[in-house]
């Protein structure tokens, strides 16, 4: 196929995803923003008042854009986990096997779908933050670029659980016990300056704790880490989970007999 | 040029089954072809290898020669398959899924749209477009699979029991459409257990069993192979006990029909001129059975009769 057809081909996949967000927004948005909401008000309201400040700010303003960032990885992950292991389960995934779509495309085209999810979340949880606090962004593009790598980052790692997954339980298991514990250790709540020295070097090796510090940044200016390393982290991340999943689909890995 | 060339092709399953044992198949450009077997033989392997869902062990693969090994992308997009199972996006409208499909083929959206239109009309479902595919009965979700195969105008078209659990109205105006179609230059491989399906809409025949292709011909010349064919007749007159014809072998059914097995070496005439000569007036007769049937269970038997002699 030329390269104009595997355009058309991504393209194609890109609105099937995005019609699928929307047609079924009440499991994909309602949930997250009434999470967050409920976030907003016991940990920054009611909890949050009697913590005080935090790096200098308010602790509802401090944890927002941690929370924001958790909706956008969720969301991310979700989406994509749950459209292809659902075209796998329902076996519709063959209709891009048998296609001569590329690789590329349907990588491309599932990571959209995601980034989109996550974004719309992110974009209303930010929203909800705006009833509870002031929300500050002291750089546009750092808080932008951080939320969009991120967001790809984590719907490329819901690809290559969608892909290895054989049932149901398989998609759960690595949100429940992998990302669920990371994100909630990853700097969302808290400062790692708080933490003893073990714990804060044990946290470093917590790739959400980069995203999420640099998201902080981008909105608030203050981050427990260096914002360069935390590019280069999530940029590795980026390119590697896509390698990775080029080989995956190649190999016809849980997806050809 | 073939439109499908299968060299030497082997399957091992992960679990250590060996579905395919060595096939080696060539389809002509514009033949309608039947694949034919018992159930595990292993027709559904042979086309999930062609359309790129099963990885092969061994063997090659070309599709109007183009190498599924080197130029899996031009193969591709000259098949079109209709599988066996429903693979359809239950909760996506009909016409949806057929645009997508174009798209997945690099078909531009007015240009799909235009197509889908089509291809659901031929297969009576435009009517049905904004539905999703959920709601769609049993017999409308296979011709939605089959819009779905034709959308981008396939050379060779695979169908892999395209009519299972379709009523016979809905199957009839499909063999006539996929009559059409193969008329206007589509090569067709399809496999089927309603061997009637496959004689009368294929050219060519080949049998798999156990993952080998036993068998491999013309339709025609296929059928003068069998050996008897076994006839139901309706007499005239009821009938008090078995007559003794010449030469056949005669069951009574009830008192107006009797089963009569004519072998390859008689004709009806002959069948005729001995019924008439007992005193029996025939007002009807029909096939017991499809003569195509008839082979596939006498192949097969003695396959496995050979292969149990071999064991004990």
């Amino acid at each position: 196929m030329q390269f104009q057809g595997q355009l058309v081909s991504l393209r194609t996949l890109v609105r099937k995803e995005v019609s699928r967000v929307l047609r079924i927004w009440v499991q994909t948005i309602v949930p997250p923003v009434i999470t967050m909401s409920l976030y907003f008000v016991i940990f920054g309201n009611l909890i949050g008042r009697r913590i005080g400040q935090m790096e200098g700010f308010d602790y509802m303003q401090y944890i927002a854009p941690g929370l924001i960032m958790m909706s956008v990885i969720t969301n991310s992950y979700g989406n994509v986990v749950s459209s292809f292991f659902g075209a796998k389960f329902q076996r519709h995934l063959e209709e891009m096997l048998v296609a001569p779509m590329p690789t590329w495309a349907i990588i491309l085209g599932h990571v959209a779908g995601g980034v989109l999810r996550g974004l719309m979340v992110g974009a209303v949880v930010t929203l909800i933050a705006l009833f509870f606090t002031e929300v500050h962004i002291v750089n546009i593009f750092i808080t932008i670029s951080v939320v969009v790598l991120t967001s790809v980052v984590f719907a490329l790692g819901g690809l290559i659980n969608a892909i290895f997954a054989q049932k149901f339980d398989d998609i759960s298991i690595i949100p429940a016990f992998v990302l669920a514990p990371l994100t909630y250790l990853g700097g969302v709540f808290y400062s790692i300056s708080l933490l003893p020295p073990v714990a804060q070097k044990i946290s470093l090796m917590n790739p959400i704790l980069y995203m999420v510090n640099a998201f902080r940044y981008g909105m608030l200016g203050v981050s427990d880490i260096d914002i360069v390393r935390a590019y280069v982290i999530i940029i590795v991340f980026a390119v590697g989970l896509f390698g990775i999943c080029m080989v995956l689909i190649n190999k016809g890995v849980g997806i050809r007999e | 040029m073939y439109a499908l060339s299968i060299r030497n092709l082997v399957k091992v399953y992960a679990n250590g089954v060996m579905a395919l044992r060595g096939i080696d198949l060539d389809v002509a450009e514009g033949d309608f072809f039947a694949l034919l077997g018992p159930n595990g033989a292993g027709k559904t392997t042979v086309i999930g290898i062609i359309t790129a869902l099963v990885t092969k062990s061994v063997g090659e693969v070309e599709v109007f020669g183009h190498s599924i090994d080197g130029d899996l992308d031009a193969a591709k997009a000259c098949l079109g398959v209709v599988p066996q199972e429903l693979n359809l996006n239950a909760f996506d409208r009909v016409e949806n899924i057929i645009v997508n499909q174009a798209g997945f083929y690099g078909i531009a959206k007015k240009r799909a749209q235009f197509r889908a239109q089509e291809c659901l009309e031929q297969m009576h479902l435009w009517d049905r477009r904004n539905e999703v595919a959920r709601n769609l009965s049993g017999g409308m979700k296979r011709r939605l699979m089959i819009a779905r195969a034709l959308v981008h105008s396939p050379r060779l078209l695979i169908l892999d029991e395209p009519t299972a659990g379709v009523d016979i109205e809905i199957r009839r105006s499909m063999w006539k459409f996929l009559k059409e179609i193969n008329q206007a230059g589509t090569t067709i491989i399809l496999t089927t257990h309603y061997l009637e399906e496959a004689e009368n809409l294929c050219r060519h025949v080949a049998i798999i069993d156990d993952g080998r292709l036993i068998q491999h011909h013309p339709m025609a010349e296929f059928l003068r192979t069998l050996r008897q064919q076994t006839y139901l007749v309706t007499t005239m007159d009821p009938i008090a006990e078995i007559p003794r014809l010449e030469g056949f072998v005669v069951g009574q059914i009830n008192e107006h029909e009797l089963e009569i097995e004519v072998r390859r070496e008689s004709d009806l005439n002959d069948m005729f001129v001995a019924l008439s000569a007992v005193g029996i007036r025939v007002i009807s007769m029909r096939n017991k059975t499809n003569r195509l049937e008839e082979l596939f269970f006498d192949l097969t038997e003695r396959k496995n009769a050979v292969s149990d002699e071999g064991i004990a």
